[in-house]
């Protein structure tokens, strides 16, 4: 789509900035999105208002396609309605697994009926998706997931446990692989949408060692899921599986760690390490380290950067996204373990008034961290594909 | 790789087929045999000359083309795949860079036009000891007459033996490690006083130590203001660096591809080595690297051309972050090879005793994570 249709971007500037000004609820100012928390459950009628709001004019997925409910918005005018949800403090109410990963791969996979009934949902943020993947014998190695959908005529009949499933507890939806064929391993698997209200969905939340339950085991008892949600073909759910798997990692690798937030490690070492008479931190060997994060943050910026203007407006994630999700989630691990090395016992608190909430944050920030190279295809996953997909390097053709 | 216009596509395109087929590894194979003492292959920097390559910074009044560092380094990184020794960094963009920032119209009319054309080469005569510490200048001008005498001693001169034009760094006033008080000067390399001695490198490029002893210039000699020499010399080296970056970059990407198809063809346990996980994460972490120096590299070179005021630490990031990538591609080039990598019959001791050399010059990782620091004020 061309932007602004030779239209003027201040004109579609102004025209955001006074939309905002008109309904983004001031009380909601600054205040992050209640998505993922604890809160989502029971949001209040100020969030709830502007989810709709926003919804409605389809700006949380602005460059969806309007006919699905989507902005229909260019690029730059995409960039312009962030821009000034940034300006106004307000968070984007729409969000989650559904635009983030299922979304875009129903745009591309999905039948004109299958995204007339699921898309307009994500655009308005009535209902909320959870990813039915990983398995208790199936992380790493997800194709050899056991979850089973026999064919019942007009619908599958499910049976199985998944594990890892963010947000399930909040979930309405669950875009989920299936075996529908045991004789083969990834050539057997199918790629299904059924609702989580229904009898036989049992989901149990996992206490994880940052002490908060973003996970949860999902154990399905005959469920079922109608023919007409099948995506793509019977047995041809790797395919997309796969895809889907690149925009999660698109997604994950955080480009430069942006969504940290928070002080940058020099501000943090200048107060907890002090500095020498020239300024420079006190510590000469975590300066040194210091450094060299903030460099190879610096490059993984340069890359993303470098990587958008290359692929010249063919958007969408491609292998290289590996790449990047092992560089950044590496660095953003990285700078949790020196975030707690600065803040030194401080950084050390569970819980209390003798810790700032910044050091709290910087424990759990740091054990929660340790899934970045977990999820999503683990670090070791990634270099798997690097190694196979970009650098051409075979399988083992046999086991000792 | 950074988006092309049509000038730089077509100057890569040329690099790219002058040195597979003029300059193959095999061509500086030859000349480190031979024992050529400049360290380079005079005949073929003289066809690079032709090609305009040594003018590609100098502006079109003098006789370049004025297309930028980008584009040099375009050339650079294809001339690193094949390790081809020439003086273009230390002449096209070193001596280069020093006239067109701080030259006189005078110095640049004398200069450049040669420059451009090959038939002077210029070097950088900068560090004193065994460290790149530009600022530590000790090597003494005094004034003499209308003009200046000049003692002292210049270490590890990059292509200093070769070189015809000497772009010196001297103290007129203030202490070694102070940047007031240093003054460049133009020196032929053939004025009296002026010995040179030739050193032989691991990496078998040239390079020499140079004595000043009471070397008498005129005036107009000197190069930019008395004094206040640190602003050009600073901005000189860092065209230097993002340059010798991007050589090493072309180097750093050969090296990992030579490995690479090794690992394709190696076979050991009844199949190729490239099917052991064990080397394939390391392949994956390299590319991962490399890619990521490439960003760094590029950025620096593009900051370089738009003159931006973030120039000194992208370029310290670039030449930190590829630094160590080369080193750690040069080493696993090695050791992925085994026994053959070891032999001087391979290529992958060139790349390895190249990482070091480059690796040192202009300022080692170490160096420029310092100098990174200090500008961002920690």
């Amino acid at each position: 789509m061309a932007d602004f249709g030779g239209g003027d971007p201040e004109a579609f500037r102004k025209e955001v900035r006074e939309w905002v000004d008109a309904n983004f609820p001031a009380e909601l100012k600054g205040r992050p999105n209640p998505m993922m928390r604890e809160e989502r459950a029971q949001p209040s009628e100020a969030q709830e208002a502007w989810r709709k709001a926003v919804g409605s004019k389809g700006w949380g997925t602005p460059s969806w396609p309007s006919q699905y409910g989507g902005g229909g918005l260019g690029s730059a005018e995409a960039r312009i309605v962030q821009q000034e949800f940034g300006r106004a403090g307000a968070y984007n109410p729409i969000g989650g697994m559904g635009v983030m990963m299922f979304g875009p791969t129903l745009l591309e996979y999905g039948t004109e009926d299958q995204k007339l009934e699921h898309i307009p949902l994500i655009c308005r943020g009535d209902v909320q998706w959870c990813q039915g993947f990983s398995e208790p014998g199936a992380g790493s190695d997800l194709a050899a997931l056991q979850t089973r959908a026999e064919d019942k005529g007009d619908h599958f009949l499910i049976n199985g446990q998944k594990i890892w499933t963010s947000g399930a507890q909040y979930a309405d939806w669950c875009f989920c692989l299936v075996r529908t064929d045991t004789s083969k391993k990834h050539e057997g698997i199918s790629f299904v949408l059924f609702s989580m209200h229904q009898p036989g969905v049992e989901v149990r939340p996992i206490k994880l060692i940052a002490g908060n339950s973003p996970f949860c085991e999902t154990f399905f008892t005959d469920v079922t899921a109608d023919k007409k949600n099948l995506v793509g073909p019977l047995n041809g759910g790797w395919t997309i599986a796969k895809r889907l798997l690149q925009h999660e990692r698109g997604g994950l690798s955080g480009a430069g760690g942006g969504g940290m937030g928070g002080r940058s490690l020099v501000d943090l070492a200048r107060e907890y390490v002090g500095v020498d008479a020239q300024g420079r931190i006190a510590d000469p060997d975590l300066r040194t380290r210091v450094v060299q994060h903030e460099i190879e943050g610096r490059s993984f910026q340069q890359t993303a950067v470098r990587a958008m203007l290359e692929s010249k407006g063919n958007s969408g994630p491609s292998a290289a996204t590996s790449i990047m999700k092992n560089a950044g989630t590496s660095w953003m691990q990285l700078r949790h373990e020196l975030t707690l090395e600065i803040m030194g016992h401080q950084g050390l608190g569970w819980e209390g008034d003798t810790f700032k909430p910044e050091e709290l944050g910087a424990v759990r920030g740091w054990l929660g961290g340790k899934a970045f190279t977990i999820y999503g295809g683990s670090q070791e996953v990634q270099s798997n594909i690097i190694s196979k997909r970009i650098l051409g390097l075979p399988d083992l053709t046999q086991h000792n | 790789m950074a988006v092309l216009n049509e000038e730089q596509s077509m100057l890569r395109d040329a690099a790219k087929s002058w040195t597979q087929e003029k300059s193959p590894v095999t061509a500086f194979r030859k000349m480190r045999d031979s024992g050529v003492e400049i360290g380079y292959d005079a005949k073929a920097w003289n066809e690079m000359a032709e090609m305009g390559w040594a003018g590609v910074i100098i502006p079109e009044e003098y006789g370049g083309s004025a297309f930028g560092y980008l584009s040099i380094g375009l050339i650079l990184e294809e001339m690193g795949r094949t390790l081809t020794a020439s003086p273009l960094i230390a002449s096209g963009v070193g001596a280069a860079s020093a006239l067109v920032l701080g030259g006189s119209d005078a110095q640049k009319s004398e200069w450049l036009p040669k420059i451009a054309d090959g038939s002077v080469v210029g070097a950088l005569a900068v560090d004193e000891g065994a460290h790149h510490l530009p600022e530590k200048v000790a090597l003494e001008a005094t004034k003499s007459g209308a003009g200046y005498s000049l003692s002292g001693t210049k270490s590890f001169v990059i292509e200093g033996l070769a070189a015809n034009l000497l772009v010196v760094s001297a103290r007129t006033s203030g202490a070694p490690g102070d940047k007031d008080g240093i003054t460049l000067f133009l020196v032929p390399a053939d004025a009296k006083g002026v010995s040179r001695k030739r050193l032989a490198l691991a990496d078998s490029r040239g390079a020499a130590n140079i004595t000043f002893d009471k070397v008498e210039v005129g005036a107009d000699a000197v190069l930019g203001a008395v004094d206040k020499g640190w602003d050009v010399l600073e901005k000189t080296l860092d065209r230097v660096r993002a340059a010798l970056a991007a050589e090493m970059l072309g180097a750093a990407n050969q090296a990992f591809e030579t490995t690479l198809d090794y690992l394709k063809v190696r076979v050991q346990f009844g199949q190729v080595i490239g099917s052991f996980q064990a080397l394939q994460h390391r392949a994956a972490k390299m590319f991962t690297d490399l890619e990521l120096a490439r960003s760094a590299v590029e950025a620096a070179l593009q900051a370089i051309d738009a003159d931006s005021p973030d120039v000194p630490e992208l370029v310290s990031l670039s030449k930190a972050k590829m630094g160590d990538v080369f080193h750690l591609v040069s080493n696993e080039m090695v050791q992925m090879h085994g026994g053959i990598g070891m032999t001087d019959a391979h290529d992958a001791g060139f790349y390895l005793k190249r990482a070091r050399a480059a690796e040192a010059a202009f300022g080692s990782p170490s160096y420029h994570r310092d100098r990174y620091a200090r500008i961002n004020g920690y």
